[in-house]
């Protein structure tokens, strides 16, 4: 299948649309609570959250023996919980830093999951079949209930996030005086944690636990190059969430043999890619021309002001001077006196150049200036 | 002066991680001064700030706003936090920023609306921000982020203002416009209490002045206890400082 | 126990050593995150190695992937110098990109290479006593053991060679720089070494459960010490009690070996956790409830130091002023008065010269920010803490 049958196919079939309608959704909301987490500096908690969930699933389907996605990503829910909270015990009880707690945290509880997951498939009753998705995740088991749960707590989310937006706002920009004015923080905190919680174990079935945390903060990421406004970088996260999804789900349909998971983050990967290099105000490119040009204009003013230093010393400013007299200045180039010319600020005539009335007011504002700056 | 009380402290001792730092407050500051927290590194003055807007939980003692706890009259304070403890990269705009000053009274859920833009405004025209208004705050050089929060908090419209190191990183004319806002709330009848570094500027811009140093050392008008006696209790043996008298 | 299982054992013992070494000083130096991202991102090097070598044991492969490895830290270094995506999201970015170009290189060249994504995460110790080291026909052993065996011995000999450094360097940047080591060279030096050693783990234990045999023990042993000697010593313990405690557990399970080694450094970690002596989490908030108490205390005493009238005396006050509980005001008294601090006289409380003694050598103390005297002169004063 190419990428043009599967777009003609995408309304018709069931699986396809279904699938692409998950991941769409699912995209949305973790670009959306990605941004929270990227702002309040909780990047890889998400990558400590998915793993954590693990053994939640695990256990989940050992004690009741369901296969229902529900049950299970219930299961994730409080183990990621669990997980959360136990780092946060690390980091203010102990002299443990995060990164330690997160990184502990994480592979314990996945190695735990692993434990139990290989410990599930040797057992000879149960049909384990199917727990293992949620390593890589796998978009082709998804069904219409699972979007229509997507759906319905990214609707939740929203709603949430709509009437609580100036909490939120207030608290992830400065905590103590959002405690000042008398809200209470903890509970937003738990809010916007838990709200992030359940987006990821929401992607478990469709990312796996792996690479859950690039869902969550590669749209953000990819937004906050192009916007200083939060609504418009939360949307514009659940924009690229979404795109994401969709073109992952394309790309990895058309092709055999290829996981849905690893294409949807490439897929994030290349926005992020393309905002850090080309957001017009942030981008590495444009800082990069930014700073040259700055850097050739620093060199223009410096030629201008030694040409000051010369004409000063006659009485008529557009006295003309040879042009071989700047050969000793640094800087100076045919290009960056033709630069001069085109602006106005000097005249050239044959070997000779002249500073106009123009680039010596120019040059004497600057002499002026200089030691008001220093 | 008006001897109304605006706070008055009692027995106040705030410890981190159960090591005290500081000890045993006790200070009534009357209200409609202009005042200044001095002491050296370390001495509680950030601390003493934030215990009374009940940032942090005191092991001991209580904090009366107007003979209420702070809880009950929290909307009488207004507070501008040091300007190094938010991230400044933070996509949001200077307007943004004091808008926040609104939401104490607004209570949750409810969503600023005109009159709240309105109080912002006016609060960024009268800290000479309005023109950056809709700058992003990164943008913003130190002294006009200094500015912003202020106005974020006169757009709290309270009757007591605490600042912590308003002048840290500022450039002169922001420092003396900021001095003389406070001086006009002051005027206005606001009770006004500034975590203040600089000891020569003591003098000349406030008028009421707490030593503290772990513990209370000294508090009253300017003019009667800023001498070497306090200030060599508050920072060390034979601690001098010009002032200008 | 047969010679397959003593040859797990071993090799599962090696693997814990090796990380436990670089694992101390990633966790001291606040970079165990990178280690993940050092696991994740090696990956699609890997797979390339593969490509050219077609042997996971290969020093080719191993030294290629491990390049890899020290290539995802300049990357996330780089990101970081840009400013444009905090610290954390710069790693969080960079692995599950690296990682997922893997796992599609593996994809879509399934016909070629025969690495499987669940052993990628997994690793086989199982099998790992299989593929044996034939040179010349002779059977020298597994592979893997070799190739363990041989990244901790250079890990041992690096170790040894540049303790000081090491030592100074992680504690001391600004030392280190001045003595004339160069902090760049001990940082990229260990995170080559950690690289290499995540790659040759790799194979045995897979790509996420190497993090917790870097990190766990580390952790474990900086709940229990802060001196250096004492904390690899103790990693290398934990890593591999672990390992053969997880094998067996593994045994009787039925189960993934590494998932089980994992499960058992957590559980030392969460006993340790729990009870270390003084920063476990019992210590702690014991300590903490002492602390407040006896910091109560002395604002108490000092309280009645201060104020000579009777109203602020009286045992009322305690509640209503100072503004404590009636449990924790009686917790307070109690204290004082078993200590002889105190004598309460129709409800009037007053210092005792004990008390007095003592309150102003506190305040001495307080008033001349040097707090820390306090704690040895309560060993004199009480006869009871809180």
């Amino acid at each position: 299948m190419s990428i043009q049958e599967y777009f003609q196919l995408v309304w018709n079939d069931y699986t396809l649309r279904t699938i692409t309608g998950g991941t769409a959704v699912l995209g949305a909301i973790c670009g959306m609570l990605g941004s929270f987490a990227v702002l309040r500096k909780e990047s890889l908690l998400g990558d400590a959250i998915s793993h954590a969930a693990l053994p939640g699933i695990a256990l989940a389907f050992l004690i009741t023996g369901a296969k229902d996605s529900g049950v299970l990503l219930l299961g994730a829910l409080v183990s990621g919980l669990i997980g959360t909270f136990w780092i946060r015990g690390i980091t203010s009880k102990t002299h443990l830093k995060s990164d330690t707690a997160l990184g502990l945290i994480l592979s314990i509880f996945f190695g735990f999951g692993m434990l139990l997951l290989t410990f599930i498939q040797k057992q000879p009753n149960a049909n384990q079949a199917g727990l293992d998705k949620y390593l890589f995740g796998q978009a082709a088991t998804l069904v219409e209930s699972d979007v229509r749960l997507m759906i319905i707590v990214t609707g939740i989310s929203l709603v949430v996030m709509l009437l609580f937006w100036k909490e939120f706002k207030l608290l992830l920009f400065d905590e103590d005086y959002t405690k000042t004015l008398g809200f209470n923080t903890k509970f937003i905190d738990i809010i916007i944690t838990f709200l992030i919680v359940l987006a990821i174990v929401l992607g478990l079935q469709t990312v796996g636990v792996v690479l859950m945390s690039a869902i969550l903060l590669a749209p953000a990421a990819a937004a906050r190059q192009w916007t200083n406004n939060l609504s418009t970088m939360v949307i514009l996260a659940a924009v690229f969430g979404a795109f994401s999804g969709v073109f992952g789900t394309a790309i990895s349909a058309s092709q055999n043999n290829l996981s849905t998971g690893p294409v949807i983050v490439l897929v994030a990967g290349v926005f992020v890619l393309f905002s850090f290099i080309f957001s017009p105000k942030r981008g590495l490119l444009f800082r990069e021309i930014r700073f040259r040009k700055n850097r050739s204009d620093l060199q223009l003013m410096k030629t201008l002001q030694f040409m000051y230093s010369i004409a000063e010393e006659h009485e008529n400013i557009s006295h003309p001077h040879a042009i071989r007299i700047l050969n000793n200045f640094h800087g100076f180039t045919k290009t960056s006196l033709k630069k001069l010319e085109n602006e106005g600020l000097i005249a050239i005539n044959g070997q000779d150049w002249a500073l106009t009335p123009k680039g010596f007011k120019q040059a004497q504002e600057m002499y002026n200036q200089k030691p008001a700056n220093e | 002066m008006n001897e109304k009380v605006a706070i008055k402290i009692d027995d106040l001792t705030v410890a981190y991680n159960y090591k005290p730092v500081l000890w045993d407050i006790d200070l009534t500051i009357p209200e409609s001064v202009l005042m200044a927290i001095v002491g050296p590194n370390g001495a509680g003055k950030s601390t003493l700030i934030k215990a009374i807007l009940g940032i942090i939980k005191p092991i001991a003692g209580s904090v009366s706003i107007y003979g209420k706890p702070y809880q009950k009259n929290r909307k009488l304070v207004a507070y501008v936090p040091q300007k190094g403890s938010v991230d400044w990269d933070f996509p949001t705009t200077a307007f943004d920023v004091v808008l926040m000053g609104t939401y104490g009274k607004l209570g949750w859920i409810k969503r600023p609306g005109q009159n709240e833009k309105k109080i912002a405004l006016e609060a960024m025209e009268k800290v000479g921000m309005l023109a950056f208004k809709n700058r992003q705050i990164s943008q913003l050089s130190g002294g006009q982020q200094q500015r912003v929060f202020l106005a974020r908090a006169l757009a709290q419209d309270a009757s007591i203002y605490f600042m912590d190191e308003p002048f840290q990183g500022v450039d002169a004319t922001t420092e003396i416009a900021i001095i003389n806002i406070l001086k006009e709330l002051r005027r206005a009848g606001k009770t006004v209490i500034v975590v203040h570094h600089d000891l020569q500027t003591v003098p000349e811009y406030f008028d009421w002045v707490t030593f503290l140093n772990v513990k209370k050392i000294a508090t009253g008008p300017v003019k009667d206890i800023f001498n070497d006696d306090n200030l060599t209790k508050t920072y060390g043996i034979n601690y001098k400082v010009a002032v200008n008298k | 126990m047969n010679n397959p299982q003593l040859e797990i054992q071993i090799i599962a013992a090696i693997v814990a050593i090796a990380c436990a070494i670089p694992g101390v000083f990633l966790v001291l130096r606040k970079m165990s995150l990178i280690s993940d991202a050092i696991s994740h991102a090696i990956l699609p090097g890997i797979v390339i190695g593969f490509f050219i070598t077609q042997d996971l044991n290969s020093p080719i492969l191993i030294l290629l992937a491990a390049f890899m490895g020290v290539i995802t830290v300049v990357l996330v270094e780089f990101i970081q110098k840009t400013n444009l995506v905090k610290e954390d999201t710069a790693i969080g970015l960079v692995f599950p990109i690296l990682f997922s170009i893997g796992v599609i290189l593996i994809a879509k060249n399934a016909n070629d290479v025969h690495l499987d994504v669940d052993a990628v995460l997994l690793g086989e110790l199982a099998f790992a006593p299989f593929d044996r080291l034939l040179i010349d026909g002779t059977d020298w052993g597994p592979k893997s053991l070799w190739v363990m065996g041989i990244i901790l011995i250079i890990t041992i000999v690096l170790l040894l060679l540049f303790y000081k450094e090491l030592k100074v360097s992680t504690f001391d940047t600004g030392l280190a720089s001045a003595l004339g080591f160069s902090p760049i060279i001990m940082h990229y030096g260990l995170m080559s070494v950690s690289s290499i050693t995540v790659v040759g783990a790799f194979d045995a234990v897979g790509a996420i459960l190497v993090v917790a045999l870097i990190i766990a023990p580390a952790a474990t042993a900086y709940l229990l010490t802060e001196d250096l000697k004492k904390m690899i010593w103790l990693s290398i313990l934990f890593g591999v009690a672990s390992a053969i405690l997880g094998y067996w557990v593994a045994h009787f399970l039925d189960a993934s070996i590494s998932g089980s080694i994992a499960t058992t450094l957590g559980f030392i970690f969460l006993i340790v956790y729990l009870i270390a002596p003084s920063k476990g989490l019992i210590a702690v908030l014991y300590r903490q409830k002492q602390q407040r108490i006896e910091a109560s205390l002395i604002t108490f005493l000092l309280h009645l130091n201060r104020h000579e009238e009777v109203r602020e005396r009286h045992i009322n006050h305690l509640q209503e002023h100072i503004n404590w509980g009636i449990v924790r005001s009686k917790t307070v008294l109690d204290l004082a008065e078993k200590n002889n601090l105190i004598q309460i006289d129709n409800n009037i409380v007053a210092l005792t010269e004990k008390g007095l003694l003592f309150t102003e050598k506190s305040l001495e103390y307080i008033i001349s920010n040097k707090d820390e005297k306090i704690e040895p002169m309560k060993e004199d004063f009480f006869l009871f803490r809180g």
